[in-house]
């Protein structure tokens, strides 16, 4: 990459959009479009969005792409959060089954909420900062079956177009925060790669 | 079977062992001929005694009650307890008192992070000398000490640890307004910093200049960019780095924080570009000693000495 930067790009729902970015960028991506087995390319690592920041702040990479939502889940990696991308949006929301209430009628009746969800941070920090007692109910995929099966009573997610939410049979009840794909940074890259990070960050400005 | 340590922790076998003294050893001689000498300080302290130095207790993550009721924390940051024993020990003393240690200190840590919960630190505290004079004594010693260790490619990240602080001020952002700005900035998100200086609907110059100033870092010429008192102090501290010889491997970083409580003015991060991470740092705490006692002017650093081994060995590969 350019400057003799590596940056850590997200395989998954941002990984189409994050390599038209570096395209635009002038960074070569036919290499990694035209392979999706091999994870390291010069100057470009491949990893689970939710890996970037811990590669980032290793320093295996310079910089990184990653979604807000990331950030928001380890909120403890030391990593600078320098751009805000404006792709891959999605709404971090509450989510309930379409026609009853479980949430309201356990508060009602038991005082506290139960909660699945893949962001146990995020989520517990939503209820305690809305007064409520939650008991988080982690997962790793397909949250929505959650309420379904009577695991939890409403789950915290991540969502773009709501879809999957409609065909589980659940609705949006709460809005948590937006999110979108960032650009991050490793604290002693930040400094001592000064020059070339505020080059790219200017570049990356300037399609905006 | 493997009885477990616990996280964060580890054993340290003779060939590491070996490397770690003598880089203990090394520092240890730098600051010795510098005129620093070496202090011990338990290990556990009254919990109160660390609070008056920072009320978190800088972040001290482990407590026992004693036999007495009393609660005792293991340090999570050497200066503190040495304030502590300047007040107890040097009260009347008026010349400059120049105290190096070698000391672990534990914190608590997320689990899975990496992070270490028992690190060993080294350090020096420089007390009853202030302003840039101070500041630059310190930095260059840790400087050529890291040199002396062997180390090459290390840096110096230079701020302020006020500034961002008076700048709010300045534009009357004050108090409990001017902590979630200060938050999103020691958490180094700059788009939420961006976004919070946005909604204070201040002036374009004044917006501008809170938004640009976490990314000013380079050298001398970044101090153009902000008015005021810090910007001249860098300056002189510069100023006298040079004449020590080490003003290059100093960066600005105007956007500097540091998490302990008690910094009141310049502050410092080495860096190596061998290893992603803050090899240690330090600073100016004027107001650290007061707390204790008779206010004194106070500088100091720490390094983690199991993260400069890392970057010994980085740097010879």
């Amino acid at each position: 990459m350019s400057g003799g930067l590596t940056i850590a790009i997200p395989r998954g729902s941002l990984f189409e959009e994050t390599l038209d970015l570096l395209d635009a960028l002038g960074i070569s991506t036919g290499e990694v479009r035209g392979n999706d087995r091999r994870l390291v390319f010069p100057g470009i690592l491949t990893v689970r969005p939710s890996d970037v920041p811990t590669y980032v702040e290793h320093g295996a990479a310079d910089l990184g792409i990653t979604g807000k939502d990331v950030l928001m889940e380890q909120a403890e990696r030391a990593v600078y959060e320098l751009a805000d991308l404006g792709y891959g949006h999605c709404r971090m929301i509450v989510a309930e089954p379409k026609d009853t209430d479980p949430m309201g009628e356990r508060m009602r009746r038991s005082g506290q909420v139960r909660i699945a969800t893949k962001y146990p941070r995020v989520a517990a920090a939503h209820f305690t900062a809305t007064g409520r007692q939650a008991e988080i109910v982690e997962v790793k995929g397909s949250v929505e079956l959650a309420p379904i099966t009577g695991v939890a009573d409403a789950i915290v997610d991540l969502t773009a177009t709501g879809k999957t939410l409609v065909e589980n049979g659940l609705v949006e009840r709460e809005h948590i925060w937006e999110s979108t794909a960032r650009l991050i940074a490793n604290p002693v890259s930040h400094r001592l790669k000064a020059a070339q990070i505020d080059e790219l960050l200017e570049r990356v400005r300037g399609l905006s | 079977m493997i009885h477990p340590v616990p996280p964060g922790t580890r054993d340290v076998l003779p060939d590491e062992m070996r490397e770690l003294r003598a880089l203990s050893g090394s520092l240890h001689d730098s600051f010795d001929r510098a005129g620093y000498g070496e202090v011990w300080t338990p290990a556990l302290e009254y919990e109160d005694v660390l609070r008056r130095g920072d009320e978190r207790v800088a972040g001290a993550g482990f407590r026992v009650f004693d036999d007495r009721g009393h609660v005792l924390a293991l340090r999570s940051d050497p200066t503190i307890p040495i304030a502590r024993l300047v007040a107890n020990r040097y009260a009347g003393e008026s010349g400059p008192l120049r105290l190096s240690y070698f000391a672990h200190a534990y914190r608590a840590v997320t689990r899975g992070s990496g992070q270490a919960r028992e690190f060993l630190q080294g350090g020096i505290e420089l007390i009853g000398v202030g302003g840039a004079e101070g500041d630059a004594e310190v930095i260059a010693l840790v400087d050529s000490a890291l040199a002396a260790a062997g180390l090459r490619r290390h840096r110096i990240g230079l701020g302020d640890g006020m500034l961002y602080r008076a700048l709010l001020a300045e534009n009357d952002v004050e108090g409990e307004r001017a902590e979630p700005l200060l938050e999103s900035l020691w958490r180094r998100d700059l788009v939420g910093l961006e976004a919070q200086v946005d909604a204070l609907g201040l002036g374009q110059a004044a917006r501008d200049l809170l938004v640009t100033l976490p990314t000013l870092r380079g050298g001398p010429e970044v101090l153009d960019r902000v008015p005021g008192p810090a910007a001249e102090h860098l300056r002189a501290v510069h100023q006298l780095l040079a004449e020590r010889g080490v003003a290059e491997r100093v960066i600005f970083d105007l956007g500097l924080l540091r998490d302990l409580g008690y910094y009141t003015g310049t502050i410092f991060e080495v860096l190596d570009p061998a290893v992603a991470f803050v090899l240690g740092g330090g600073g100016r705490y004027d107001e650290l000693l007061g707390r204790f006692g008779e206010a004194r002017p106070a500088c100091g650093a720490g390094l983690d000495i199991q993260r400069v081994h890392v970057a010994q060995i980085e740097e010879g590969s």
